[in-house]
């Protein structure tokens, strides 16, 4: 299949646009993150020296999983509203009889929503780090600036938001409700959150190796959820409702 | 020549905030500089380790920031930035041209008008052949074939449910044919050329789709981006003058009247110069004015050119607009020039209107050359069958003289398009009752 990066570049500029427009997307943006993270962090600065390390291990661990999941839910509310959406609002005919391949649509949809969301991501993980080495105990700061954490973070956080922005969008061509689709993607997004847990709590000690071996795998688990909802957008069945018989179907346009 | 500003500058990097104090990034530019400068502060925070360096840090990036963003911004928001910040309301300010904006749209204006354009090749723009759509046990279309020709403008009629959409999406490659083929735009209908083919027309749906946060202009931008249109600017401004909305381009879409939006669903269904273009109930829910100007629009496309698929329930539409129509029950029932189609489907008669009822119309008509039968209308009067209505008017006009009757009235009887659909529905209804 064949992807012109201009339509792909066009899609991406629209949705960017209309989340800059949309004020609710926007203030989700950024206050569901703070909100997720504030008690935590009140728990992490309010250690003391005296503090165990158990103790700080766990409370910094849980700010870090905390971080993991906001690019999972973000691009989850945003790419389950992609299809679904464009059909609410009337302009998913137009935009179907235009050239662009279901596969540009797809990429320019989700890195619309996969982007800002590792963007916010990393951003909230730069000021956390930052604010853990001025205010923080240095047996927090100890605990935070480590390989395995940070690799956690900045490997994991694009992988989740693009498995959660492939099943939102799945789910979207399929949901006929904004609210369900928004719903059900964000269960659906949440189960490999299990094994990024897993690396944070070190559970699975993470070593360069087999943080690039769990990395590997999940890039394959993306493609696979991207190429399975880009065969979901079937032009049809979003028109009609139903898909064509195998023998009638448009191919990969 | 480069294109006109049309009321509109070039982006800044930066705007003043509405509240008056600092910047805030607007294009692409601003945010990376944004960006840049935070990354800078971090790494400035975790490297440097007595608190007062990292207050004069901060400040001096804070600092640096806004003479950036002084250097390198527009002016403070004036109310069309309020109207893009909050698209709900519509501000929009008398737009004042120079002479030569004024110059351009006058020459967009004349260019929409230009002489009519002919395929290359003398092929039918489209060309159907047994198509037929099944939806699970329904048939949406059955064996239908028709073909159009390059610059024409064909209507599709029917009642709800005929086909006339399943048939436009069939051939604008939304959905699979169950059987037939077809060619359009010069291209055959397959799953391999369907990209191909969606690149040469254009559809406009019932509803015109619109994307309500975005302006006009970057709704037509986005559509351009999936045509992958070079010279997107002045291609939009054609498009906009063309549908006489240049000085809304500005506007978000969700201000617009319906009757506005529709003429925006038109310029963007222009914006590839497509080489069929597909209108499905285009004057839908439009007042008569919104309408006549859609019907103007139509006139001046079909001038240029281009091949339009008229989809209509509003028969007086067609009548007026297409040269021929389809009139289509999931079969299609006929094809033709409406005149055409009137004929041939309808004896052509006079109709005579008399003070009084004839005593003995029977012997009156007898005899009268050209009269091929009669019977009484629904007013009263009489409907006389004839070969020839000119030829037998005269001797129709003496014979009643003749016969003592005041005759009020002697007219041909016109069918109009009404009459030739509902004969055919209704012997579809016909047909279907048990």
């Amino acid at each position: 299949m064949s992807i012109d990066p201009g339509r792909v570049r066009a899609v991406f500029r629209k949705e960017l646009l209309q989340f800059r427009r949309n004020r609710a997307i926007v203030v989700t943006m950024g206050i569901l993150p703070i909100l997720f993270l504030t008690g935590p962090m009140i728990n992490l600065f309010s250690l003391t020296a005296s503090a165990d390390s158990s103790t700080v291990h766990g409370v910094a661990g849980s700010v870090l999983l905390l971080m993991l999941i906001v690019p999972v839910i973000l691009p989850a509310a945003i790419s389950a509203y992609s299809v679904v959406g464009e059909r609410d609002q009337g302009t998913l005919e137009p935009l179907l009889t235009t050239p662009v391949r279901r596969g540009e649509l797809m990429l320019g949809k989700g890195l619309a929503a996969v982007l800002p969301a590792v963007a916010v991501t990393y951003v909230l993980y730069a000021g956390f780090v930052v604010a853990v080495r001025l205010w923080a105990i240095h047996a927090v700061f100890s605990d935070v600036w480590q390989v395995p954490p940070i690799l956690a973070e900045v490997m994991f956080a694009p992988l989740l938001a693009t498995w959660s922005v492939c099943v939102g969008m799945a789910i979207s061509v399929r949901s006929t409700d904004v609210r369900v689709s928004q719903q059900l993607s964000t269960l659906a997004s949440l189960p490999p959150l299990g094994l990024a847990v897993l690396i944070t709590f070190r559970v699975i000690t993470p070593t360069v190796l087999s943080a690039v071996a769990i990395g590997l795998a999940f890039v394959v688990l993306d493609c696979l959820a991207c190429w399975g909802a880009a065969k979901m957008l079937d032009r049809e069945r979003l028109i009609v409702g139903r898909r064509a018989p195998r023998h009638e179907r448009t191919g990969s346009t | 020549m480069s294109p006109p500003d049309l009321g509109s500058r070039p982006q800044p990097w930066f705007v003043r905030r509405r509240s008056g104090v600092g910047y805030r990034p607007l294009a692409w530019q601003g945010w990376a500089i944004a960006g840049v400068l935070v990354a800078a502060a971090v790494v400035a925070l975790l490297v440097v380790h007595t608190s007062t360096a990292r207050i004069v840090l901060v400040l001096a990036l804070v600092a640096v920031y806004n003479a950036v963003g002084w250097r390198l911004s527009g002016p403070r928001p004036d109310p069309g930035d309020a109207a893009e910040e909050a698209p709900t309301v519509a501000v929009r300010k008398p737009v004042e041209r120079t002479p030569e904006q004024l110059e351009v749209m006058a020459r967009l204006r004349a260019e929409a008008s230009m002489p009519p354009r002919r395929s290359p090749s003398g092929d039918d723009a489209i060309a159907v052949e047994g198509l037929t759509k099944r939806f699970g046990e329904r048939t949406a279309l059955d064996d239908v074939s028709f073909s159009v020709g390059w610059g024409e403008v064909f209507g599709f009629l029917g009642p709800n449910g005929a086909g006339k959409t399943t048939t436009v999406r069939t051939l604008g490659t939304l959905i699979a044919p169950t059987a037939g083929s077809a060619v359009v735009a010069g291209i055959p209908l397959t799953p391999k050329n369907a990209v191909a083919i969606r690149g040469r027309i254009a559809i406009m749906p019932e509803a015109p789709g619109l994307y309500p946060r975005l302006t006009v202009a970057e709704n037509l931008e986005f559509f351009a981006g999936l045509y992958g249109l070079s010279d997107v600017r002045p291609r939009i401004e054609q498009a906009l003058a063309t549908v006489n909305l240049v000085d809304r381009a500005g506007d978000p879409c969700n201000s617009l009247s319906k009757g506005l939006r529709q003429r925006v669903a038109i310029a963007r269904a222009l914006l590839s110069d497509p080489r069929v273009l597909f209108l499905d109930e285009p004057t839908s829910g439009l007042d008569p004015v919104a309408s006549r100007e859609v019907h103007e629009l139509i006139g001046a496309l079909r001038e240029r050119g281009v091949t339009i698929v008229l989809t209509t329930h509003r028969l007086e539409e067609a009548e007026r607009m297409c040269d021929r129509v389809a009139i289509l029950n999931t079969t299609l029932r006929t094809v033709g020039r409406p005149d055409e189609l009137r004929e041939r489907l309808f004896a052509r008669s006079l109709a005579v209107t008399t003070v009084a009822p004839l005593d003995a119309p029977e012997r009156v008509f007898a005899g009268i050359p050209g009269v091929e039968g009669w019977h009484p209308d629904d007013d009263g009067g009489y409907e006389l069958t004839v070969s020839d209505p000119r030829a037998a008017a005269p001797a129709l006009t003496r014979a009643l003289v003749a016969a003592g009757a005041d005759v009020i009235s002697i007219s041909e009887r016109r069918r109009s398009l009404e009459d030739v659909y509902l004969e055919l529905i209704d012997e579809d209804v016909e047909a279907r009752r048990p």
